[in-house]
Protein backbone atom coordinates (compact mmCIF):
# COMPACT_ATOMS: atom_id res chain seq x y z
CA UNK A 1 0.00 0.00 0.00
CA UNK A 2 0.97 3.25 -0.85
CA UNK A 3 2.81 5.94 2.10
CA UNK A 4 1.26 8.86 0.82
CA UNK A 5 -2.27 9.56 1.25
CA UNK A 6 -4.92 8.35 -1.44
CA UNK A 7 -6.44 11.62 -3.45
CA UNK A 8 -8.86 9.12 -5.55
CA UNK A 9 -9.64 5.86 -4.43
CA UNK A 10 -11.68 3.46 -7.16
CA UNK A 11 -13.37 -0.21 -5.59
CA UNK A 12 -15.38 -2.27 -8.27
CA UNK A 13 -15.71 0.30 -10.65
CA UNK A 14 -17.61 -1.02 -13.51
CA UNK A 15 -19.67 0.05 -16.46
CA UNK A 16 -21.96 -1.83 -18.72
CA UNK A 17 -23.82 -0.46 -22.11
CA UNK A 18 -26.71 -2.61 -23.23
CA UNK A 19 -25.10 -5.87 -21.43
CA UNK A 20 -21.48 -5.10 -23.27
CA UNK A 21 -18.94 -4.79 -19.52
CA UNK A 22 -16.87 -2.39 -20.85
CA UNK A 23 -14.91 -1.45 -17.07
CA UNK A 24 -15.25 -5.09 -15.31
CA UNK A 25 -14.83 -4.08 -11.26
CA UNK A 26 -11.63 -2.32 -11.41
CA UNK A 27 -9.79 -0.78 -7.74
CA UNK A 28 -7.20 0.98 -8.01
CA UNK A 29 -5.82 4.13 -6.25
CA UNK A 30 -3.80 7.77 -7.04
CA UNK A 31 -1.90 8.76 -4.08
CA UNK A 32 -0.94 12.40 -3.70
CA UNK A 33 1.84 13.46 -5.97
CA UNK A 34 1.98 10.46 -8.18
CA UNK A 35 1.37 9.82 -11.80
CA UNK A 36 -0.24 6.48 -12.37
CA UNK A 37 -0.63 5.87 -16.22
CA UNK A 38 -3.37 4.13 -17.50
CA UNK A 39 -2.18 1.75 -20.28
CA UNK A 40 -4.57 -0.60 -22.61
CA UNK A 41 -5.08 -1.01 -26.53
CA UNK A 42 -8.37 0.31 -28.48
CA UNK A 43 -11.69 -0.73 -26.18
CA UNK A 44 -9.65 -1.84 -23.02
CA UNK A 45 -12.06 0.79 -21.53
CA UNK A 46 -9.63 3.76 -20.47
CA UNK A 47 -11.67 6.66 -21.45
CA UNK A 48 -15.18 5.02 -19.71
CA UNK A 49 -12.85 4.73 -16.64
CA UNK A 50 -12.26 8.30 -16.91
CA UNK A 51 -15.40 9.58 -17.87
CA UNK A 52 -16.50 7.47 -15.25
CA UNK A 53 -13.68 9.97 -12.59
CA UNK A 54 -15.30 12.69 -13.99
CA UNK A 55 -19.14 12.07 -13.42
CA UNK A 56 -19.71 12.32 -17.75
CA UNK A 57 -21.34 8.39 -17.12
CA UNK A 58 -22.60 6.80 -14.71
CA UNK A 59 -20.80 4.05 -13.31
CA UNK A 60 -23.04 0.22 -13.03
CA UNK A 61 -21.30 -0.88 -9.84
CA UNK A 62 -18.60 0.39 -7.30
CA UNK A 63 -17.64 3.38 -5.33
CA UNK A 64 -15.47 6.39 -6.27
CA UNK A 65 -13.76 9.19 -3.76
CA UNK A 66 -12.03 11.66 -4.17
CA UNK A 67 -10.16 13.05 -1.37
CA UNK A 68 -11.98 10.79 0.97
CA UNK A 69 -15.39 12.18 -0.38
CA UNK A 70 -17.55 9.89 -2.15
CA UNK A 71 -18.36 10.81 -5.95
CA UNK A 72 -20.98 12.26 -6.90
CA UNK A 73 -22.16 13.07 -3.39
CA UNK A 74 -19.74 15.87 -3.28
CA UNK A 75 -19.74 16.61 -7.22
CA UNK A 76 -19.44 20.01 -7.28
CA UNK A 77 -16.84 20.59 -4.46
CA UNK A 78 -14.65 17.62 -5.66
CA UNK A 79 -14.53 18.68 -9.65
CA UNK A 80 -13.82 22.33 -8.22
CA UNK A 81 -10.69 20.55 -6.93
CA UNK A 82 -9.65 18.57 -9.68
CA UNK A 83 -10.03 19.04 -13.95
CA UNK A 84 -8.72 16.83 -16.85
CA UNK A 85 -7.90 17.53 -20.34
CA UNK A 86 -8.72 15.16 -22.93
CA UNK A 87 -8.21 14.90 -27.10
CA UNK A 88 -11.71 14.19 -27.35
CA UNK A 89 -13.06 18.42 -26.40
CA UNK A 90 -12.08 21.41 -27.56
CA UNK A 91 -13.26 24.83 -26.80
CA UNK A 92 -15.24 27.34 -28.37
CA UNK A 93 -13.39 28.18 -31.64
CA UNK A 94 -14.70 32.10 -31.96
CA UNK A 95 -13.56 33.00 -28.60
CA UNK A 96 -9.57 33.93 -28.50
CA UNK A 97 -7.37 31.73 -26.15
CA UNK A 98 -8.04 34.89 -23.11
CA UNK A 99 -11.42 34.67 -23.20
CA UNK A 100 -11.72 30.85 -23.29
CA UNK A 101 -9.98 31.02 -20.34
CA UNK A 102 -11.72 34.06 -18.87
CA UNK A 103 -15.21 32.00 -18.90
CA UNK A 104 -12.97 28.89 -17.11
CA UNK A 105 -11.64 31.34 -14.33
CA UNK A 106 -15.11 32.23 -14.21
CA UNK A 107 -16.60 29.11 -13.92
CA UNK A 108 -13.94 27.52 -11.25
CA UNK A 109 -13.67 30.94 -9.68
CA UNK A 110 -10.26 31.34 -9.94
CA UNK A 111 -9.37 34.33 -7.89
CA UNK A 112 -7.06 36.55 -9.39
CA UNK A 113 -8.09 35.31 -12.87
CA UNK A 114 -5.94 37.67 -15.30
CA UNK A 115 -2.67 36.91 -13.20
CA UNK A 116 -3.12 33.07 -13.00
CA UNK A 117 -4.67 32.93 -16.94
CA UNK A 118 -1.44 34.64 -17.82
CA UNK A 119 0.85 32.54 -15.77
CA UNK A 120 -0.77 28.90 -17.53
CA UNK A 121 -0.25 30.66 -20.63
CA UNK A 122 2.99 31.41 -20.51
CA UNK A 123 3.61 28.08 -18.70
CA UNK A 124 2.54 26.38 -21.88
CA UNK A 125 4.73 28.69 -24.40
CA UNK A 126 1.55 30.04 -25.75
CA UNK A 127 0.87 33.85 -24.00
CA UNK A 128 2.09 35.23 -27.28
CA UNK A 129 -1.26 33.38 -28.67
CA UNK A 130 -3.97 35.20 -26.24
CA UNK A 131 -5.32 37.28 -28.68
CA UNK A 132 -5.55 34.75 -31.09
CA UNK A 133 -9.05 32.91 -32.24
CA UNK A 134 -8.86 29.47 -30.82
CA UNK A 135 -9.85 28.38 -34.51
CA UNK A 136 -6.44 29.67 -35.70
CA UNK A 137 -4.60 27.01 -33.34
CA UNK A 138 -2.73 24.08 -34.71
CA UNK A 139 -3.58 20.93 -32.81
CA UNK A 140 -0.49 21.08 -30.79
CA UNK A 141 -1.49 24.56 -29.64
CA UNK A 142 -4.95 23.74 -29.21
CA UNK A 143 -3.61 20.81 -26.82
CA UNK A 144 -1.38 23.37 -24.67
CA UNK A 145 -4.52 25.57 -24.56
CA UNK A 146 -6.11 22.82 -23.28
CA UNK A 147 -3.58 22.22 -20.64
CA UNK A 148 -3.26 25.35 -19.40
CA UNK A 149 -6.98 25.54 -19.31
CA UNK A 150 -6.68 22.38 -17.15
CA UNK A 151 -3.97 24.04 -14.68
CA UNK A 152 -6.45 26.69 -14.46
CA UNK A 153 -7.92 25.88 -10.98
CA UNK A 154 -4.63 24.76 -9.02
CA UNK A 155 -6.21 20.87 -9.52
CA UNK A 156 -5.06 18.38 -7.04
CA UNK A 157 -5.66 15.77 -9.29
CA UNK A 158 -5.63 16.18 -13.20
CA UNK A 159 -7.20 13.33 -15.44
CA UNK A 160 -5.13 13.65 -18.92
CA UNK A 161 -6.36 11.45 -21.82
CA UNK A 162 -3.69 11.24 -24.38
CA UNK A 163 -2.72 14.91 -23.58
CA UNK A 164 0.34 14.73 -25.57
CA UNK A 165 -1.44 13.33 -28.58
CA UNK A 166 -0.99 16.05 -31.79
CA UNK A 167 2.19 17.40 -30.16
CA UNK A 168 5.27 17.73 -31.75
CA UNK A 169 8.31 15.40 -29.97
CA UNK A 170 9.79 18.81 -28.52
CA UNK A 171 7.06 20.43 -27.36
CA UNK A 172 5.64 16.45 -25.70
CA UNK A 173 8.70 16.61 -23.96
CA UNK A 174 7.94 20.23 -22.89
CA UNK A 175 4.98 19.55 -21.99
CA UNK A 176 6.29 16.37 -19.90
CA UNK A 177 8.60 18.08 -18.06
CA UNK A 178 6.22 20.60 -17.24
CA UNK A 179 3.81 18.19 -15.76
CA UNK A 180 6.66 16.53 -13.77
CA UNK A 181 7.76 20.02 -12.54
CA UNK A 182 3.90 21.17 -11.27
CA UNK A 183 3.55 17.67 -9.95
CA UNK A 184 7.21 17.88 -7.73
CA UNK A 185 6.21 21.54 -6.69
CA UNK A 186 2.55 21.18 -6.32
CA UNK A 187 2.24 18.12 -5.19
CA UNK A 188 -0.09 17.54 -8.48
CA UNK A 189 -1.59 13.91 -9.01
CA UNK A 190 -1.97 12.72 -12.55
CA UNK A 191 -3.88 9.86 -13.98
CA UNK A 192 -2.82 9.39 -17.69
CA UNK A 193 -3.52 7.82 -20.67
CA UNK A 194 -1.16 7.39 -23.66
CA UNK A 195 -0.77 5.13 -26.46
CA UNK A 196 2.89 6.18 -26.35
CA UNK A 197 4.69 3.63 -24.40
CA UNK A 198 8.39 5.74 -24.35
CA UNK A 199 6.36 8.45 -22.08
CA UNK A 200 4.40 6.53 -20.14
CA UNK A 201 7.84 4.73 -18.93
CA UNK A 202 8.89 8.07 -18.70
CA UNK A 203 5.93 9.96 -16.90
CA UNK A 204 4.21 7.19 -14.83
CA UNK A 205 5.67 6.60 -11.38
CA UNK A 206 3.33 3.33 -11.26
CA UNK A 207 0.89 1.23 -14.72
CA UNK A 208 -2.22 -0.27 -14.47
CA UNK A 209 -2.57 -2.40 -17.87
CA UNK A 210 -6.60 -2.74 -18.85
CA UNK A 211 -7.70 -4.94 -20.86
CA UNK A 212 -11.53 -5.63 -21.85
CA UNK A 213 -12.16 -3.82 -18.85
CA UNK A 214 -10.31 -5.75 -16.14
CA UNK A 215 -6.96 -4.41 -14.62
CA UNK A 216 -4.67 -7.17 -15.55
CA UNK A 217 -1.23 -6.40 -14.32
CA UNK A 218 0.31 -3.33 -12.78
CA UNK A 219 3.20 -1.97 -11.16
CA UNK A 220 6.06 0.55 -11.91
CA UNK A 221 7.95 0.47 -14.99
CA UNK A 222 10.85 -1.11 -13.81
CA UNK A 223 8.74 -4.01 -12.25
CA UNK A 224 6.66 -4.51 -15.24
CA UNK A 225 9.77 -4.55 -17.22
CA UNK A 226 11.31 -7.51 -14.81
CA UNK A 227 8.15 -8.82 -14.80
CA UNK A 228 8.07 -9.86 -18.38
CA UNK A 229 11.82 -9.72 -19.18
CA UNK A 230 11.31 -6.61 -21.72
CA UNK A 231 13.64 -4.11 -21.74
CA UNK A 232 10.46 -1.46 -23.23
CA UNK A 233 7.46 -0.83 -21.97
CA UNK A 234 6.11 -1.06 -25.66
CA UNK A 235 7.14 -5.01 -25.60
CA UNK A 236 5.64 -5.14 -22.51
CA UNK A 237 2.58 -3.67 -24.18
CA UNK A 238 2.71 -6.11 -26.75
CA UNK A 239 3.19 -9.37 -25.35
CA UNK A 240 0.30 -8.47 -22.82
CA UNK A 241 -2.27 -7.80 -25.30
CA UNK A 242 -1.23 -9.85 -27.86
CA UNK A 243 -0.62 -13.19 -25.67
CA UNK A 244 -4.29 -11.71 -23.70
CA UNK A 245 -2.65 -14.04 -20.75
CA UNK A 246 -3.68 -12.06 -17.82
CA UNK A 247 -0.48 -12.60 -15.16
CA UNK A 248 -1.78 -12.62 -11.46
CA UNK A 249 -3.05 -9.17 -10.87
CA UNK A 250 0.23 -7.22 -8.77
CA UNK A 251 -1.74 -4.67 -6.12
CA UNK A 252 -2.92 -1.92 -8.25
CA UNK A 253 -2.01 0.08 -4.82
CA UNK A 254 1.45 -0.70 -4.78
CA UNK A 255 3.84 2.28 -5.56
CA UNK B 1 -26.85 27.53 -7.26
CA UNK B 2 -23.55 29.68 -8.07
CA UNK B 3 -24.03 33.24 -10.14
CA UNK B 4 -19.99 32.93 -10.98
CA UNK B 5 -20.61 29.54 -12.83
CA UNK B 6 -24.13 31.21 -14.31
CA UNK B 7 -22.13 34.41 -15.34
CA UNK B 8 -19.49 32.11 -16.71
CA UNK B 9 -21.69 30.22 -18.84
CA UNK B 10 -23.37 33.68 -20.16
CA UNK B 11 -19.64 35.31 -20.62
CA UNK B 12 -18.75 32.59 -23.42
CA UNK B 13 -21.77 33.50 -25.58
CA UNK B 14 -21.29 37.45 -24.56
CA UNK B 15 -17.37 36.63 -25.96
CA UNK B 16 -18.97 35.29 -28.64
CA UNK B 17 -21.49 37.78 -29.92
CA UNK B 18 -19.23 40.34 -29.94
CA UNK B 19 -17.62 39.36 -33.31
CA UNK B 20 -20.22 36.95 -34.91
CA UNK B 21 -22.01 38.60 -37.47
CA UNK B 22 -23.98 35.51 -38.33
CA UNK B 23 -25.32 35.32 -34.90
CA UNK B 24 -26.33 38.90 -34.70
CA UNK B 25 -27.88 38.37 -38.30
CA UNK B 26 -29.96 35.49 -37.03
CA UNK B 27 -31.30 37.52 -33.95
CA UNK B 28 -32.29 40.76 -36.61
CA UNK B 29 -32.56 39.06 -39.63
CA UNK B 30 -35.33 37.00 -40.11
CA UNK B 31 -37.87 39.07 -37.04
CA UNK B 32 -37.39 42.01 -39.24
CA UNK B 33 -38.09 40.38 -42.58
CA UNK B 34 -40.91 39.11 -41.07
CA UNK B 35 -41.82 42.35 -40.23
CA UNK B 36 -41.44 44.27 -43.42
CA UNK B 37 -43.42 40.88 -45.08
CA UNK B 38 -46.24 40.60 -43.06
CA UNK B 39 -46.12 44.52 -42.27
CA UNK B 40 -47.13 45.51 -45.71
CA UNK B 41 -49.41 42.62 -46.68
CA UNK B 42 -51.13 43.51 -43.61
CA UNK B 43 -51.16 47.31 -44.66
CA UNK B 44 -52.45 46.12 -48.53
CA UNK B 45 -55.18 43.77 -46.86
CA UNK B 46 -56.19 46.25 -44.12
CA UNK B 47 -58.07 47.98 -46.91
CA UNK B 48 -60.39 45.38 -47.82
CA UNK B 49 -61.12 44.72 -44.39
CA UNK B 50 -63.27 47.52 -43.01
CA UNK B 51 -65.03 45.11 -40.79
CA UNK B 52 -61.86 44.17 -39.07
CA UNK B 53 -60.71 46.89 -36.30
CA UNK B 54 -57.14 47.44 -36.06
CA UNK B 55 -56.20 44.92 -38.50
CA UNK B 56 -52.57 46.51 -38.66
CA UNK B 57 -52.02 45.94 -35.04
CA UNK B 58 -53.26 42.72 -34.53
CA UNK B 59 -50.97 41.18 -37.28
CA UNK B 60 -48.05 43.32 -36.00
CA UNK B 61 -48.60 43.14 -32.37
CA UNK B 62 -49.22 38.77 -32.76
CA UNK B 63 -45.81 39.35 -35.05
CA UNK B 64 -43.93 40.54 -32.30
CA UNK B 65 -44.83 38.30 -29.80
CA UNK B 66 -44.86 35.81 -31.47
CA UNK B 67 -41.20 36.16 -32.13
CA UNK B 68 -40.66 36.59 -28.25
CA UNK B 69 -41.82 33.13 -28.32
CA UNK B 70 -39.61 32.23 -30.80
CA UNK B 71 -36.11 33.80 -29.67
CA UNK B 72 -36.52 32.72 -25.96
CA UNK B 73 -36.65 29.33 -27.45
CA UNK B 74 -33.75 29.75 -29.42
CA UNK B 75 -31.99 31.16 -26.45
CA UNK B 76 -31.66 28.03 -25.06
CA UNK B 77 -31.49 25.58 -27.74
CA UNK B 78 -28.87 27.46 -30.19
CA UNK B 79 -26.95 28.72 -26.58
CA UNK B 80 -26.65 24.99 -25.94
CA UNK B 81 -26.03 23.47 -29.86
CA UNK B 82 -23.17 25.94 -30.26
CA UNK B 83 -21.16 24.29 -27.16
CA UNK B 84 -22.12 21.15 -28.82
CA UNK B 85 -20.86 22.46 -32.15
CA UNK B 86 -17.49 23.35 -30.52
CA UNK B 87 -16.97 19.83 -28.79
CA UNK B 88 -17.23 22.12 -25.47
CA UNK B 89 -19.89 20.26 -23.45
CA UNK B 90 -17.28 17.46 -22.00
CA UNK B 91 -15.70 20.38 -20.57
CA UNK B 92 -18.60 21.96 -18.88
CA UNK B 93 -20.11 18.90 -17.76
CA UNK B 94 -16.62 17.88 -16.14
CA UNK B 95 -16.67 21.22 -14.37
CA UNK B 96 -18.43 21.78 -11.06
CA UNK B 97 -21.26 23.78 -13.48
CA UNK B 98 -24.49 22.19 -11.83
CA UNK B 99 -27.46 21.01 -14.87
CA UNK B 100 -29.51 23.70 -12.80
CA UNK B 101 -26.67 26.14 -12.87
CA UNK B 102 -26.32 25.29 -16.88
CA UNK B 103 -30.07 25.53 -17.27
CA UNK B 104 -30.37 28.76 -15.72
CA UNK B 105 -27.54 29.81 -17.76
CA UNK B 106 -29.75 28.96 -21.16
CA UNK B 107 -32.85 30.79 -19.96
CA UNK B 108 -30.82 33.94 -19.20
CA UNK B 109 -29.53 33.62 -23.12
CA UNK B 110 -32.95 33.33 -23.55
CA UNK B 111 -33.87 36.71 -22.49
CA UNK B 112 -31.40 38.35 -23.64
CA UNK B 113 -31.81 37.20 -27.49
CA UNK B 114 -35.48 37.66 -27.23
CA UNK B 115 -34.80 41.32 -25.31
CA UNK B 116 -32.52 42.24 -28.27
CA UNK B 117 -34.92 40.84 -31.14
CA UNK B 118 -37.90 42.75 -29.42
CA UNK B 119 -36.33 45.90 -29.06
CA UNK B 120 -35.24 45.99 -32.59
CA UNK B 121 -38.70 45.02 -33.90
CA UNK B 122 -40.67 47.53 -32.16
CA UNK B 123 -38.68 50.39 -32.82
CA UNK B 124 -39.10 49.28 -36.57
CA UNK B 125 -43.16 48.66 -36.06
CA UNK B 126 -42.99 52.49 -34.80
CA UNK B 127 -41.09 53.80 -37.31
CA UNK B 128 -42.27 51.61 -40.64
CA UNK B 129 -45.85 51.38 -39.25
CA UNK B 130 -46.68 53.85 -36.39
CA UNK B 131 -47.24 50.85 -34.53
CA UNK B 132 -46.74 51.16 -31.05
CA UNK B 133 -46.79 47.83 -28.89
CA UNK B 134 -46.81 49.65 -25.83
CA UNK B 135 -51.02 50.51 -26.14
CA UNK B 136 -51.21 47.20 -25.24
CA UNK B 137 -50.58 48.89 -21.56
CA UNK B 138 -49.52 46.72 -18.24
CA UNK B 139 -51.15 43.33 -20.18
CA UNK B 140 -47.89 43.90 -22.18
CA UNK B 141 -45.49 42.54 -19.36
CA UNK B 142 -47.06 39.71 -18.46
CA UNK B 143 -48.22 38.91 -22.02
CA UNK B 144 -43.95 39.23 -22.46
CA UNK B 145 -43.35 36.86 -19.51
CA UNK B 146 -45.86 33.89 -20.28
CA UNK B 147 -43.97 33.87 -23.71
CA UNK B 148 -41.09 33.86 -22.72
CA UNK B 149 -42.06 30.75 -20.34
CA UNK B 150 -43.68 29.05 -22.72
CA UNK B 151 -40.30 29.55 -24.86
CA UNK B 152 -37.97 28.39 -22.29
CA UNK B 153 -40.37 25.08 -21.79
CA UNK B 154 -39.81 24.30 -25.09
CA UNK B 155 -35.96 25.45 -25.25
CA UNK B 156 -35.58 23.19 -22.53
CA UNK B 157 -37.61 20.00 -23.95
CA UNK B 158 -35.62 21.19 -27.42
CA UNK B 159 -31.79 21.04 -25.65
CA UNK B 160 -32.73 17.51 -23.54
CA UNK B 161 -34.05 15.94 -26.60
CA UNK B 162 -30.52 16.70 -28.62
CA UNK B 163 -28.84 15.29 -25.49
CA UNK B 164 -29.96 12.12 -25.77
CA UNK B 165 -30.30 11.92 -29.33
CA UNK B 166 -27.76 13.35 -31.37
CA UNK B 167 -26.95 16.35 -33.92
CA UNK B 168 -29.67 13.96 -35.74
CA UNK B 169 -32.09 16.18 -33.36
CA UNK B 170 -30.68 19.46 -34.01
CA UNK B 171 -33.78 20.49 -36.64
CA UNK B 172 -35.56 20.66 -33.18
CA UNK B 173 -33.81 23.59 -32.61
CA UNK B 174 -35.67 25.56 -34.86
CA UNK B 175 -38.69 23.33 -35.93
CA UNK B 176 -40.51 22.57 -32.32
CA UNK B 177 -41.60 26.14 -31.64
CA UNK B 178 -43.09 26.39 -35.19
CA UNK B 179 -45.66 23.00 -34.24
CA UNK B 180 -47.03 25.21 -31.79
CA UNK B 181 -47.66 28.40 -34.52
CA UNK B 182 -51.23 26.98 -35.84
CA UNK B 183 -52.81 26.24 -32.71
CA UNK B 184 -51.78 29.25 -31.05
CA UNK B 185 -53.92 31.24 -33.11
CA UNK B 186 -51.24 34.07 -33.76
CA UNK B 187 -53.11 35.87 -36.29
CA UNK B 188 -56.19 34.53 -36.45
CA UNK B 189 -58.79 33.68 -33.43
CA UNK B 190 -59.15 30.93 -31.59
CA UNK B 191 -62.59 30.09 -32.51
CA UNK B 192 -61.20 30.08 -36.45
CA UNK B 193 -59.66 26.78 -35.49
CA UNK B 194 -61.79 23.22 -35.83
CA UNK B 195 -63.05 22.09 -32.36
CA UNK B 196 -60.95 19.74 -31.84
CA UNK B 197 -57.57 22.08 -32.25
CA UNK B 198 -59.60 24.47 -30.13
CA UNK B 199 -59.77 21.96 -27.08
CA UNK B 200 -55.75 22.09 -27.76
CA UNK B 201 -55.18 25.82 -28.02
CA UNK B 202 -56.78 25.84 -24.66
CA UNK B 203 -54.07 24.21 -23.35
CA UNK B 204 -51.35 26.33 -25.69
CA UNK B 205 -50.28 29.02 -23.47
CA UNK B 206 -49.41 31.35 -26.38
CA UNK B 207 -52.84 30.79 -27.29
CA UNK B 208 -54.06 32.98 -24.42
CA UNK B 209 -51.78 35.20 -24.95
CA UNK B 210 -52.80 36.05 -28.45
CA UNK B 211 -56.40 35.53 -27.64
CA UNK B 212 -55.65 38.26 -24.80
CA UNK B 213 -53.69 40.80 -26.98
CA UNK B 214 -56.68 41.00 -29.65
CA UNK B 215 -58.91 41.52 -26.59
CA UNK B 216 -56.60 44.22 -25.01
CA UNK B 217 -56.46 45.83 -29.05
CA UNK B 218 -59.99 45.90 -30.14
CA UNK B 219 -61.69 46.11 -26.31
CA UNK B 220 -59.26 47.51 -24.23
CA UNK B 221 -60.08 44.96 -21.46
CA UNK B 222 -57.64 43.81 -19.42
CA UNK B 223 -57.68 39.86 -20.19
CA UNK B 224 -57.45 38.64 -16.92
CA UNK B 225 -58.50 35.52 -18.00
CA UNK B 226 -55.90 34.81 -20.61
CA UNK B 227 -53.26 35.41 -18.67
CA UNK B 228 -54.07 33.06 -15.62
CA UNK B 229 -54.63 30.40 -17.82
CA UNK B 230 -51.41 30.97 -19.47
CA UNK B 231 -49.29 31.33 -16.37
CA UNK B 232 -51.41 28.27 -14.77
CA UNK B 233 -50.48 26.23 -18.24
CA UNK B 234 -46.90 27.19 -18.11
CA UNK B 235 -45.85 27.08 -14.50
CA UNK B 236 -46.98 23.33 -15.24
CA UNK B 237 -45.22 22.77 -18.86
CA UNK B 238 -42.24 24.40 -17.40
CA UNK B 239 -42.05 22.63 -14.10
CA UNK B 240 -42.10 19.08 -16.44
CA UNK B 241 -39.40 20.41 -19.20
CA UNK B 242 -36.94 20.43 -16.33
CA UNK B 243 -37.86 17.49 -14.93
CA UNK B 244 -37.86 16.33 -17.90
CA UNK B 245 -34.02 17.85 -18.88
CA UNK B 246 -33.27 15.97 -15.25
CA UNK B 247 -33.89 13.29 -16.34
CA UNK B 248 -32.53 12.63 -19.45
CA UNK B 249 -29.51 14.11 -18.22
CA UNK B 250 -29.66 11.17 -16.25
CA UNK B 251 -30.22 8.53 -18.89
CA UNK B 252 -27.78 10.13 -20.88
CA UNK B 253 -24.58 9.56 -17.94
CA UNK B 254 -26.12 6.17 -17.58
CA UNK B 255 -25.96 4.99 -21.20
CA UNK B 256 -22.40 6.97 -21.69
CA UNK B 257 -24.03 9.03 -24.23
CA UNK B 258 -22.45 12.86 -23.08
CA UNK B 259 -19.38 12.17 -25.77
CA UNK B 260 -21.91 11.36 -28.69
CA UNK B 261 -24.19 14.05 -28.64
CA UNK B 262 -21.75 16.01 -31.44
CA UNK B 263 -22.77 12.91 -33.81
Amino acid sequence: MSTRRPVLEVENLAKSFNGNVAVAGISFSLASAEILGLLGPNGAGKTTTIQMLLGLVSPSAGHIRYFGLDFPAHREEILARINFSSTYVSLPYFLTAWENLVVYAKLYNVKHHKEKIAEVLDTFEIYDLRKNLTRNFSSGQLTRLHLARALLNDPQVLLLDEPTASLDPDIADKTRTLLRRIRDRKGLSILYTSHNMKEMEEMSDRIIFLQRGSIIDGGTPRELLERYHEESLEDVFLQIARDNVPRPQASPHTS
Amino acid sequence: MKLHRIAAIIWRHIYLYQRSLPRWLEIFYWPLLDLLLWGFISLYLSRFSGSVPKFVGFFLGALIFWDILYRANQGVSISFLEDVWSRNLLNLFASPLTAGEFLAALMTMGIIKMLTGTIAAVIMARILYSFNIFTLGLAFIPFVLNLLLMGWAIGIVTTAVILRFGMGAEVLAWGLALIFQPISAVFYPVSTLPPSLQTLALFTPSAHVFEGMRQVLSAGAFPWHNLIWAFGLNVVYLSIAVLFFFQILRQVRRLGLLMRVEQ
